[in-house]
């Protein structure tokens, strides 16, 4: 008989308006790595906060049961007093302090009046020794990699007591490498008795790793699958997911590229005088009208750098090297002669870099254009801008109550969709996209790649940079490879696979 | 049905509203512990001529917070520019346009050298406008040092500060003790506001977008049509509109439709709403910073100017926490600290609500100790409702 160490029984939630929760069960067995798979809005984060406190036990209806006994959370603290450790995808760490200061934060051990730093860096030694992670204990958070930080989370997490551990899309932001060592440190982690929820929208991984799979859709458990029982795989957690099936990820592209050269970057090298070293080496690339093409990297390989740089220079690098474009030399000081000459970057980090959350869809849409919509005085005409934002918000089918609807409220993949947007107004030649489907659901990235393949078979040229290889190989024509700032080869859509694309991005 | 509509539209826009309602109690309840002196012709006249040069600095500040920043160095900059433009005056005898014209400059120039440390190379401009406040304090010690108190006696300047508007139609026997040219303005607003808001309200139709109930809509126009047609005539009781005013509501106006209705004010409002997704958007942050300030700086000087001529001199002391006023008028007014949020009108509002607090104090015969507790108590209070129904919208 299996043990239960967590049961959420018939918990729903509501939020003016909607239901985000509808009578939600979901339990977890003590010692296993269970998945909660879903598209964005499903209902998954909220069931996690609900489970943490963050939603305190007065604003759900249903119980929570933890070792069979009934808890109710009023806050973080006490869920993390109980034993569970949530690590979400926005990690929260000081990137000024030191990876021991971080693991102890608010829990540092003392001796007397002041803290006993010997002590806390021993415990933080061998915390990292359980993930696998040989870094001082007095580095700061800010040299390690978005992985290592990730790491010193769960530590961290460790440190606690967590006995149930849940990880929010851990591996979004982490290259293959990362993810695998990820999954191993978990899997060992099972080994030590740990239980992990583990929400994640790369299926490959979830069948990877999971021993039991609980799907939502719309706010409701749909099923809870047992891997090897159940006999699962990815057109079947799709279906779930979705409610109906999805027979093709990439959806067939209508056209071919055609001959002209649109944009081509000769002996291009950047210097970061921050970092006070090289980032990009020697850079020759180039892209066709019409053409997809892919820029994969390790993160960290220089990738979002050399767009950046591409796109107007907003970091300040120092630069040599030629750029033209549609057939003239040109040089970009800012990112606004950039776009005035026909070239848009939507960065990888949308809340932080690429949306004005505060905003409406309406004047998020039009940011990057505000004159296209103003007179000769730049007196901005209202009825203009109404037109656009309803024209993209019906094109590339926007989930949202209004264009006036603040972008903050929308979900992920209706957010992406609004940096895109935005740059479509802009009405460009080459278009950058730095990461577009990072964590977004299967339906939305299957529009996404819909509007790509669009936008190409009407002449636009797309730059994808990504860390996914089975999107950088199922949607580019032609695909680079980034490594250590030096691009180390090109590859062909037939002739690009996973294991080729590996070997050229760990060149270096 | 109708009651239930109103509270729906209360609920929505309390944050909006709520300004106005606390301008509304406070002089109410001044005009009671008052015996009625509070809202007395000559001492809304007075009221609003006090809180002209606050409204100038907080007009300029709103935009500098809102792009995440702020500006210590214009008390005491329209102190200093005040006094400068006694000297030019006085001294070196310019006419008065042109007096004001170069102090308006100096004001630019002065918060370009204010924003150029801060948008160059992102020194927080709690620095560079400290440095603004020690600098200007000491020039304004400087200029004033030799003469002390400048008394100016030019008629012309000093009626920037303390005149009214002639009373065009005085020929008209009608209402003999009504400043008339000043009522006609009155009703002119009134008729504008509402064709303006008719043809919004149809526009947002024709978009399928929500406006409120006509019955709403209508008690909305009513109430607002009442209480301009009452400040009219409470001041057309007395000496009519003061110039004072009327630059400030020019100033209001120009302000308040860049910053809702331009590229320039769009541009304004996404740096500070997202400055790193503004740059990567083709918005010149750098030159957007400068602007700000540039105009914070001028409307320092216009500051300066008006608070000059109302005491018809410049005094070393002139300017002393006009920037800390400015600030709490922004924050009563519900510009966001955090950047992004806010409105000018918002901002007059904050000011008004602010002045009136001194004014009522002041009439009541507070103890001073006494008003400085209370301003703070009713700033803190302010900003804290603010961000509790922010939160829970």
């Amino acid at each position: 008989m299996d043990q239960y160490i967590l049961e959420m029984k018939n918990i729903t939630k509501r939020f003016p308006g909607v239901v985000a929760l509808d009578n939600v069960n979901f339990s977890i067995k003590k010692g296993e790595i269970h998945c909660l798979v879903g598209e964005n809005g499903a209902g998954k984060s909220t069931l996690m906060k609900v489970l943490s406190g963050v939603y305190p036990h007065s604003q759900f209806d249903g119980c929570i049961f933890l070792d069979d006994k009934q808890v109710r959370f009023n806050s973080i603290n006490d869920s993390e007093e109980a034993g569970i450790g949530i690590i979400y995808q926005e990690l929260a760490l000081v990137p000024d302090m030191m990876v021991y200061e971080n693991i102890m934060l608010g829990h540092e051990k003392t001796r007397g009046i002041g803290i006993d730093i010997h002590e806390m860096i021993k415990i933080t030694t061998s915390l990292l020794d359980m993930v696998r992670l040989s870094i001082k204990p007095t580095t700061k958070i800010k040299e390690l990699g978005i992985g290592q930080q990730q790491l010193v989370e769960i530590a961290k997490a460790l440190y606690r007591n967590a006995r149930l551990l849940i990880l929010d899309e851990p591996t979004a932001a982490l290259n293959e490498n990362d993810c695998q060592n990820l999954l191993d440190i978990i899997r060992n982690l099972k080994t030590k008795g740990v239980t992990c929820i583990l929400i994640s929208h790369k299926l490959k991984e979830v069948l990877e790793i999971a021993d039991t799979i609980t799907v939502l859709r719309d706010g409701k458990t749909i099923c809870t699958l047992d891997r090897q029982k159940d006999n699962v795989n990815e057109q079947v957690l799709i279906k779930h997911m979705v409610g109906r099936s999805i027979d093709n990820i990439y959806p067939p592209k209508k056209s071919v590229p055609e001959k002209d050269v649109l944009f081509s970057v000769k002996d291009w090298d950047v210097f970061d005088p921050q970092k006070n070293r090289k980032i990009l080496y020697n850079i020759n690339l180039e892209i066709k009208k019409g053409e997809i093409v892919g820029m994969a990297g390790l993160i960290g390989s220089g990738r979002t750098e050399l767009a950046r740089s591409l796109f107007g220079n907003p970091d300040k690098y120092h630069i040599s090297g030629e750029l033209y474009f549609r057939g003239k030399p040109v040089h970009f000081n800012h990112p606004a002669s950039a776009i005035k000459a026909g070239i848009a970057y939507a960065s990888e980090d949308r809340k932080r870099m690429g949306l004005i959350l505060i905003q409406s869809v309406k004047n998020n849409i039009v940011l990057a254009n505000q004159k296209k919509v103003s007179n000769g005085l730049g007196v901005v005409i209202d009825e203009e801008e109404i037109i656009a934002a309803d024209k993209y918000v019906e094109s590339l089918s926007i989930k949202t109550p209004s264009i006036m609807q603040l972008v903050n409220y929308l979900s992920g993949g209706n957010q992406q969709k609004v940096a895109i947007a935005k740059w479509l107004f802009a009405s460009p030649f080459l278009l950058i996209l730095d990461e577009p489907t990072r964590g977004i659901d299967v339906g939305s990235k299957y529009e996404i790649y819909t509007i790509m393949n669009d936008l190409v078979s009407q002449g636009m040229s797309i730059l994808m940079i990504s860390s996914e290889l089975p999107e950088i190989i199922g949607m580019s024509d032609r695909i680079y490879v980034i490594s250590n700032g030096r691009l180390t080869g090109e590859l062909y859509k037939n002739e690009a696979t996973q294991e080729k694309i590996i070997e050229l991005a760990t060149l270096y | 049905m109708f009651l239930k509509d109103i509270g729906v539209i209360v609920k929505k826009n309390i944050r909006d509203y709520a300004m106005y309602i606390a301008l509304a109690i406070i002089m109410i309840i001044f005009t009671i512990l008052s015996n009625g002196k509070f809202i007395s012709s000559r001492n809304i006249a007075n009221l609003l001529n006090q809180t002209g040069y606050i409204a100038v600095l907080a007009t300029g500040m709103t935009l500098v917070i809102v792009i995440r920043h702020i500006d210590l160095s214009v008390g005491f900059l329209s102190g200093f520019l005040g006094a400068v433009a006694a000297v030019l005056l006085t001294q070196a005898n310019f006419p008065v346009w042109l007096a004001i014209l170069a102090v308006l400059v100096l004001g630019a120039i002065a918060g370009i050298l204010t924003g150029l440390p801060v948008a160059a190379l992102g020194i927080p401009a709690f620095v560079s406008s400290l440095a603004g406040w020690l600098i200007y304090r000491g020039a304004l010690m400087l200029i004033t040092a030799s003469t002390g108190t400048i008394i100016i006696p030019n008629e012309t300047f000093n009626a920037i500060g303390t005149g009214y508007i002639p009373d065009l139609l005085s020929g008209i026997k009608l209402f003999p003790n009504i400043h008339k040219t000043t009522f006609l303005i009155g009703i002119l607003t009134i008729i504008i506001m509402i064709l303006s808001q008719i043809s919004n309200r149809k526009r947002k139709q024709r978009y399928n977008f929500e406006v409120s109930p006509v019955s709403v809509f209508i008690v909305q126009m009513v109430l607002l049509s009442g209480i301009i047609l009452y400040i009219t005539w409470i001041l057309s009781g007395y000496n009519g509109l003061s110039w004072t005013f009327v630059v400030m509501m020019i100033v209001v106006l120009i302000y308040d439709f860049i910053s809702r209705k331009t590229v320039l004010g769009r541009h304004i409002f996404a740096v500070g709403g997202n400055p790193e997704a503004a740059e990567l958007s083709g918005i010149n942050v750098k030159k957007i910073t400068l602007f700000v300030f540039a105009s914070m700086g001028m409307l320092a000087g216009l500051s300066g100017i008006l608070f000059t001529a109302r005491l018809k001199s410049a005094s070393p002391q002139a300017g002393t926490l006009f920037e800390l006023d400015a600030i709490a008028a922004c924050y009563i007014g519900g510009v966001s600290a955090a950047g992004g949020i806010g409105s000018i009108t918002g901002s007059l509002i904050g000011a008004l609500v602010y002045m009136s607090l001194m004014n009522g104090m002041n009439l009541l015969g507070t103890d001073i100790s006494m008003q400085y507790v209370i301003r703070g108590l009713v700033l803190v209070g302010a900003v804290i409702f603010d961000v509790v129904s922010r939160k829970r919208k």
